[in-house]
Parts: C-alpha cells; sequence; structure tokens
C-alpha cells in the first residue's frame, strides 16, 4: 500500500471531557493560588515555623508518668464512657431517622428529604459545636459530651443505615409484605437480618472515631481527658501535656484494636 | 402485637447474643451513674434548651462581614491544607504500600502515618498554635498532618489491594519505574484516589471550620467568640453558615467525582443528577 | 539469536526447577515447550526477561548477555522482548488503546506517557495491530469489558507494539475456551510468520495442550524434571517420547 494517509489522531478523552476537566483543574488551581494570596500567614512565623515546632517537643520531654494515676486516668475512663454511650443513644436515636430517609421503607418524598436534611446537619455540625451548645444547656460535664458524641454521630450512622436499607434487596421484604405481616415485622424480619453485619459494622467504626473525639470535648468543658489537657496547657506544664497525649494516643490505638478483632470475629 | 414480635427475634437468638445485651444494659447504667448524669441535670436542662433555642431564632445575620471573613479564611485553610496534604500523602502512601516497598521503606512510613491520624486535629491545631503563633499558619499545618494520616491511610490500603499481574505485564515492557506506577498502579487505583482526596477536602472543610476554637484561624474563631458573648442569635447564623458551605461542599465533591471516574463532561453532569433515582437526590458525600 | 546455556533455577536450595538447560531459538516460527505441570516450564520462559532470577547460568539475547545486567540494562532489554500472559494481564480500568501503547512504555518517557503523548507512528501502529488482531474500532472500550479471547488479543498486540526481537508466551490459551484457543493460535502462528504485514517474530509458547502443540508449533521441546529431554519437530514427537515427558499412558487416548 502506498497511498499516504494522514496518520490517525488518538484521543483518551472526547472534547466535551477534556473541557470539563481542564476547567476543574483550572479550578483547582486558580483556588489554591487565590488562598495563598490572601490567608494571611505572617512569613517569619512560617520560617520560624520547623525550629519552635522542635522547642515544644523537647521541652514535653521526660513524659511525666507519675501524674498519670491522679491526674489522667478517670477522666481518660471518663472519655471512653462517653464514647460508649454517647455511640450507643446515637444509634438509638439514628434507627428511626435512618428509616425515615429510606426511600423504601419510606415511600413519602417530603419526609425523606427532611430526614436527609436533619442527617446532613447532624454531620455538618462538628462535635466540639455540638459540645459548645450542651454546655450551655446543660452545664460542663460528660453529659454535655455524651449528648455532643450522639447528636453528631446520630447523621453519620442514619446516613450510612440508610443507604444500606436501601440497598437491601426487595425479595423478601415483598414476601413478608404480601402474607400479611405488620409492618414492624416486615422490618425486623426482612430488613433487619439483611442491614444487621453492616449495621454493627457502622457502629464499631463510629465508635473508634467517636473515643478520638470525645477525648478533645473537654477542652470546652465536656469532660473527659480533654479538661485535663485544657488545664495543663493553660499552666504550660509541657510534661504533663505529653503524658496526656500519650494516654490518649494509647487508648485510640487499643480502639482500634478492639475494633479490629471483633471485626475479625463477629463479622 | 409488636413487643410480642420483639420478644420472639431476642428469644431466637443464641444464648450468648442475649448475654451480650444484658452486658450492654449494665454497662448502659455503671457509664451513667459514673457520669453523674441524675434526674434532675436532666430536667433543668430541658428548661434552659428552651430558652437556649429561643434565643437563638430567629438568626442574626447583621455581623456578615466578620462571618464572611472567617468563613473565607477556613476555605483558604481547606484548600491549602488539602493540597499541602494530599502532595504529602501520594508519595508516602506509596512508601507505606507493603506489597511494593521493602520493609525498611513501609514500616517508617506507615508509622508516620499512625502518629499523624491518631490525634485529633484540634490537639494537633493546639500544639501548632503554641509552636507557631495563633492565626491560619496553624490550622493549614494541623490539617495537613491530619490529611497525610487520613488519606495516607487510605491510599496504602488501596495500592495493597492492586493485582500485581497488571504490574508485571508492565515491567515485562521494560517501563521505566515511573511509567510502571503510572501505567500499572495508578489506574488500578485512581477511582478510589479521586473519592479519598474529594473525601479529604470534605473533611477539612469541616475541620477548618472548627480549629478556630483553638485559635488557629477561620470561622471557629468567630463562633467561640459569639458563644461566649452569649449571642446565641449570630451564633444560629454562623451554624447555618457553616452547614450551607458544607454542603455546597458535597455537591461539588460529587461533581469532581462524577467527571474524573464517571467520565461526565459539562453536558451529562446535569443529566446524571437526575436520572439518578427518577427523583431529585441530596447529593450527599460520605461522611 | 537466543542462547541458553546451562539455566539453572531452584527456588528451595537443593531443589532445582530447572536443571542445566541449553537452548538455541533463531527465527523458527514457534517453538512449543511442552511438558507436565510443575517440571519448569513456566519458569524456564520468565527466566528469559528475568521476571524470575536464574540461579546459573547465562541466556544470550541477540549476544547480549541478560544475567547480570544492571537494572536499567536489563529494564532496556526487556524492550526486545515481548511477553503474552496466561491472564492476559492487561490494565482494566485503561482502553484497549492504552493497553496497546503500553507496549512502547519502554521508548517513551515517562512524563510524556503519563501525557499519553505517543509518537504518531506508535499510534498508526497501534490502529494497524488492532485490524491485525481483529479488534478495530475497540480502541476506546475498556479493557475490562472484553471478552477472554478479545482480551488476549489485545495482550498479543501489546506484546507486538514492541517490536521484540522475540516473543514469549506463558501459556496463553490455558484460559480459553477450546475454538478460542485455536483461533489465538493461529494469530501467534500468523505473526510468527510475519503473515499479517511485519516482520516475522520468533515465539516461544510454553504450554500443556499436545495437540495444539503440534499442530501450531514448528519445532516442540519437551521438558520433564527440569530437563530437556526431546528437542525436535512435531512429527517426530512419538507416543513412547510422550510417555517419557509425562509418564502414564492413559492419558494419551
Amino acid at each position: 500500500m502506498t497511498e499516504a494517509l494522514p496518520s490517525p489522531v488518538w484521543r483518551r478523552f472526547s472534547g466535551a471531557q477534556r473541557l470539563t476537566r481542564f476547567a476543574v483543574y483550572l479550578a483547582m488551581v486558580l483556588a489554591i493560588v487565590l488562598s495563598l494570596r490572601t490567608v494571611e500567614i505572617i512569613p517569619e512565623f512560617l520560617a520560624d515555623a520547623p525550629e519552635q515546632v522542635v522547642d515544644l517537643l523537647t521541652r514535653m520531654w521526660p513524659l511525666d508518668f507519675a501524674y498519670y494515676p491522679r491526674g489522667v486516668h478517670d477522666a481518660l475512663m471518663e472519655t471512653v464512657h462517653i464514647a460508649s454511650l454517647g455511640t450507643l443513644l446515637a444509634l438509638v436515636l439514628a434507627v428511626p431517622v435512618g428509616l425515615l430517609a429510606a426511600n423504601n421503607v419510606c415511600p413519602w418524598l417530603p419526609i425523606n428529604l427532611a430526614a436527609k436534611l436533619v442527617l446532613v446537619s447532624s454531620r455538618s455540625v462538628n462535635s466540639l459545636v455540638w459540645a459548645l451548645l450542651f454546655v450551655g444547656i446543660f452545664g460542663p460535664g460528660a453529659l454535655a459530651g455524651t449528648l455532643a458524641i450522639a447528636f453528631r454521630s446520630v447523621g453519620f450512622v442514619g446516613k450510612l443505615l440508610g443507604e444500606a436499607l436501601e440497598e437491601s434487596a426487595r425479595g423478601p421484604i415483598e414476601a413478608l409484605s404480601a402474607t400479611g405481616a405488620p409492618w414492624i415485622s416486615v422490618l425486623s424480619f426482612g430488613y433487619w437480618p439483611q442491614v444487621k453485619p453492616a449495621f454493627w459494622s457502622i457502629a464499631l467504626f463510629r465508635w473508634d472515631i467517636n473515643v478520638r473525639e470525645s477525648a478533645v470535648l473537654g477542652l470546652v468543658g465536656a469532660g473527659g481527658i480533654g479538661m485535663a489537657l485544657d488545664s495543663a496547657l493553660n499552666l504550660f506544664q509541657w510534661t504533663r501535656v505529653a503524658v496526656i497525649l500519650f494516654a490518649i494516643f494509647a487508648i485510640v490505638i487499643l480502639a482500634e484494636i478492639v475494633v479490629t478483632v471483633v471485626r475479625k470475629r463477629l463479622l | 402485637m409488636s413487643s410480642g414480635n420483639v420478644g420472639r427475634v431476642l428469644s431466637g437468638a443464641p444464648a450468648w447474643h442475649r448475654a451480650g445485651w444484658l452486658l450492654l444494659a449494665a454497662y448502659v447504667v455503671y457509664a451513667a451513674a459514673q457520669m453523674d448524669v441524675s434526674a434532675e441535670r436532666v430536667a433543668s436542662g430541658w428548661h434552659n434548651a428552651a430558652h437556649f433555642f429561643g434565643r437563638m431564632f430567629p438568626p442574626n445575620f447583621s455581623r456578615w462581614e466578620l462571618l464572611v471573613k472567617g468563613l473565607r479564611e477556613s476555605l483558604e485553610i481547606a484548600v491549602l491544607s488539602s493540597a499541602l496534604g494530599i502532595l504529602f500523602a501520594l508519595p508516602i502512601g506509596l512508601l507505606s504500600a507493603r506489597n511494593l516497598m521493602p520493609a525498611w521503606v513501609s514500616w517508617p512510613a506507615r508509622l508516620l502515618v499512625v502518629l499523624a491520624r491518631s490525634f485529633h486535629p484540634v490537639i494537633v491545631a493546639i500544639l501548632f498554635v503554641k509552636a507557631v503563633g495563633f492565626g491560619a499558619l496553624a490550622g493549614i499545618l494541623a490539617l495537613t498532618v491530619a490529611s497525610v494520616g487520613f488519606a495516607g491511610k487510605l491510599f496504602a490500603e488501596a495500592i495493597e489491594e492492586i493485582s500485581l499481574k497488571q504490574v508485571e505485564a508492565i515491567r515485562a515492557t521494560g517501563a521505566p519505574f515511573m511509567s510502571l506506577i503510572g501505567f500499572g498502579v495508578l489506574p488500578q487505583v485512581f477511582a478510589r484516589f479521586i473519592g479519598f482526596c474529594t473525601y479529604q477536602l470534605d473533611s477539612n472543610l469541616r475541620n477548618s471550620t472548627m480549629v478556630g476554637i483553638v485559635g488557629a484561624g477561620g470561622i471557629g474563631g468567630t463562633l467561640f467568640a459569639a458563644f461566649q458573648r452569649f449571642d446565641y442569635d449570630y451564633v444560629c447564623a454562623i451554624l447555618i453558615s457553616i452547614i450551607v458551605l458544607i454542603m455546597i461542599g458535597e455537591v461539588l465533591a460529587t461533581g469532581i467525582r462524577a467527571i474524573f471516574i464517571d467520565g461526565a463532561s459539562f453536558a451529562t453532569l446535569f443529566r446524571r443528577e437526575r436520572r439518578a433515582g427518577g427523583q431529585l437526590r441530596l447529593a450527599v458525600a460520605d461522611d | 539469536m537466543l542462547r541458553i546455556r546451562q539455566l539453572s533455577k531452584s527456588y528451595v536450595p537443593g531443589k532445582p526447577v530447572l536443571s542445566g538447560i541449553d537452548l538455541d531459538v533463531a527465527g523458527e516460527d514457534i517453538t512449543a515447550i511442552i511438558g507436565p505441570s510443575g517440571t519448569g516450564k513456566s519458569t524456564l520462559i520468565r527466566c528469559i526477561n528475568r521476571l524470575v532470577e536464574p540461579s546459573a547460568g547465562s541466556i544470550e539475547l541477540e549476544g547480549e548477555e541478560l544475567v547480570g545486567l544492571s537494572r536499567q540494562g536489563l529494564r532496556l532489554a526487556r524492550r526486545r522482548i515481548g511477553m503474552v500472559f496466561q491472564e492476559y494481564n492487561l490494565v482494566e480500568r485503561l482502553t484497549v488503546m492504552e493497553n496497546l501503547l503500553s507496549g512502547r512504555l519502554g521508548y517513551v518517557s515517562a512524563w510524556r506517557a503519563w501525557r499519553r503523548k505517543f509518537a504518531p507512528a506508535d499510534i498508526a501502529r497501534a490502529f494497524e495491530l488492532l485490524e491485525i488482531v481483529g479488534l478495530s474500532g475497540f480502541a476506546q472500550q475498556r479493557a475490562d469489558s472484553l471478552s477472554g479471547g478479545q482480551r488476549q488479543r489485545v495482550g498479543i498486540a501489546r506484546a507486538v507494539m514492541q517490536r521484540p526481537a522475540v516473543l514469549l508466551a506463558d501459556e496463553p490459551t490455558s484460559s480459553l475456551d477450546p475454538k478460542t484457543s485455536v483461533e489465538i493460535m493461529q494469530l501467534l502462528a500468523d505473526i510468527a510468520q510475519g503473515r499479517r504485514g511485519g516482520d516475522r517474530i520468533p515465539v516461544i509458547i510454553n504450554m500443556h495442550d499436545v495437540e495444539l502443540a503440534k499442530r501450531f508449533a514448528q519445532r516442540i521441546v519437551g521438558m520433564s524434571g527440569g530437563r530437556v529431554v526431546f528437542d525436535g519437530a512435531p512429527a517426530a514427537l512419538s507416543s513412547d517420547i510422550l510417555k517419557a515427558i509425562y509418564g502414564g499412558e492413559d492419558w494419551l487416548h
């Protein structure tokens, strides 16, 4: 063959796709550049930063372990209780909201949207902000912390629960409804068995995150180890701060181990 | 009728299931007692709560310039910490992948990731505030560390799940190392990576609204100050703005995922939204 | 062109999988390596491009010694060795075209490859190869949307894109149904003989289907216990020899 055909051209993406992708890249770069230009950072502080961080770390050494039994242990346990009770409360609260948000369980659109809105709002407000709110209402202490954790987690658990419900197989549900079973039976025998493994997985996952979150709630007065951290920080007792951080680290690792073990054995 | 059914569900369960429920109930009672939760406190709390919410509505947007300034700073913190964080998390995640890297490389990298994740971003923010002073810098550094910890771990896990056969084939063509990563590893994890990046951006946006409470810049500082001054109607306005901002962020994240994972373009982007489920769904990202 | 001398490989010390293999391949179209499972056929093939490291011996490709080559040298040498895998080993998430072009990765800088800026000659050749293997029009399809036979064609095309001096195939039809296996073997035979455009490329195939081997190969190498026990034309492959290679008779009937 000697006819000279033009070289074929190959493009990975269509014209429209390329344009869109380019637009997104451009937007990202723009966002970064704009942020860099307008963010208020004092250059001297930036240059100083590594030195300051090292200075801080040296002041934390050696860790004041003697402080642990008296100042830290009870607060640490309180943190775990806050996380656990808060998660449990969230599970209880999330079930009805999750049910209402699932469009196969509850077919009325306005209620679905309302439930989804509740879930989104619960997620968007940070646990610290919830803690502030509840400290204002109930006074400082672990009660505020527990409620903060609970209300923050409802959104998370409820959304995942709603999604799990929406993805469950229709077959068994239809079969059960066809037998004339009341709706609570359809729920417990039709949906629950399908959703159960996902539910416990979500619960474990959220508990793990909540242990981390509970540790800081004390900073605004909502109980737990955060309060010990707050006072140590205000008094610049860095070795105690270090011990508290170490305790938090240890409890977080412990929680992760517990979750991994429970996951393997029960799920 | 309903209690009978619930009873049947419970009694049908194996013995250790029932023991588990009892244990749980016992724990709740014990923990609640430890925490000094009494009926009077809850009761007085309800009373306060009503009072509280009364003062929060209607939300007061009159000081909107301060509000916008705070939101903008939070946005800046979120954007910069995500960019920096992902930039570091990609190579660190790659280095911690045990199926691609030798142990003496992967273990230090994994340790770094674990350390970065263990502390709540707020705690890290406090430390940075003490180290580099109040302001956005502390917030950016804190959330960068958090990003490396979370996104780095997700990246590493995704890489550890790839099929090495595809990598082997690319290696057999004599491709250089970077092409090996680019053609053998990245296509397998790209979709998940985009998901992780949008997740991290979303997470940083949420956290950036909060680190201000400890002085690390952003709307959190404004919020805290309003709280302390009992300006609850202003607090309500700030909370509403935060929720709206985060919801916008989630919509953008869904759009980015659609563009890079499903190959959508401007033409198909909105058609896709409406076709999903036939009814208009709130496009919400994963938490 | 390919000279293998005293090639040995032991995964576990003292238990050699390959013992002193001597083999010369010089452009005879298809060379089929047959033998029972575990006898080192796959190991032999993979030692040639050092996906498996030989324990001892020498492998020369066009005069260049491959054993002991530096990493960079090995990488450059691998460009001249095309490989087809039993499970196709395509990059599933990439399109057919991208999989084909990945055959040229050894020749293109990583940065240009990432931006998908391949030479126009390469792209033209890719389209040509797509037609040769019978997959015109599939360029933009994702690799994981193809059937097994189609994927193997892409795998073969990818290997040919390298313009290799030799093509290795590690059980290329073992995951395919009988009809597709014949089609793939025919494709490999055509490519070996340069019948579908392009030069002749010697092909070394490791396979366990003796009938297919006899039908398409010009030379058969029988292995047993890590050694070469037969090396000659398919016609010379009598049942006695097959018995010696595989042990036992029942499977012959």
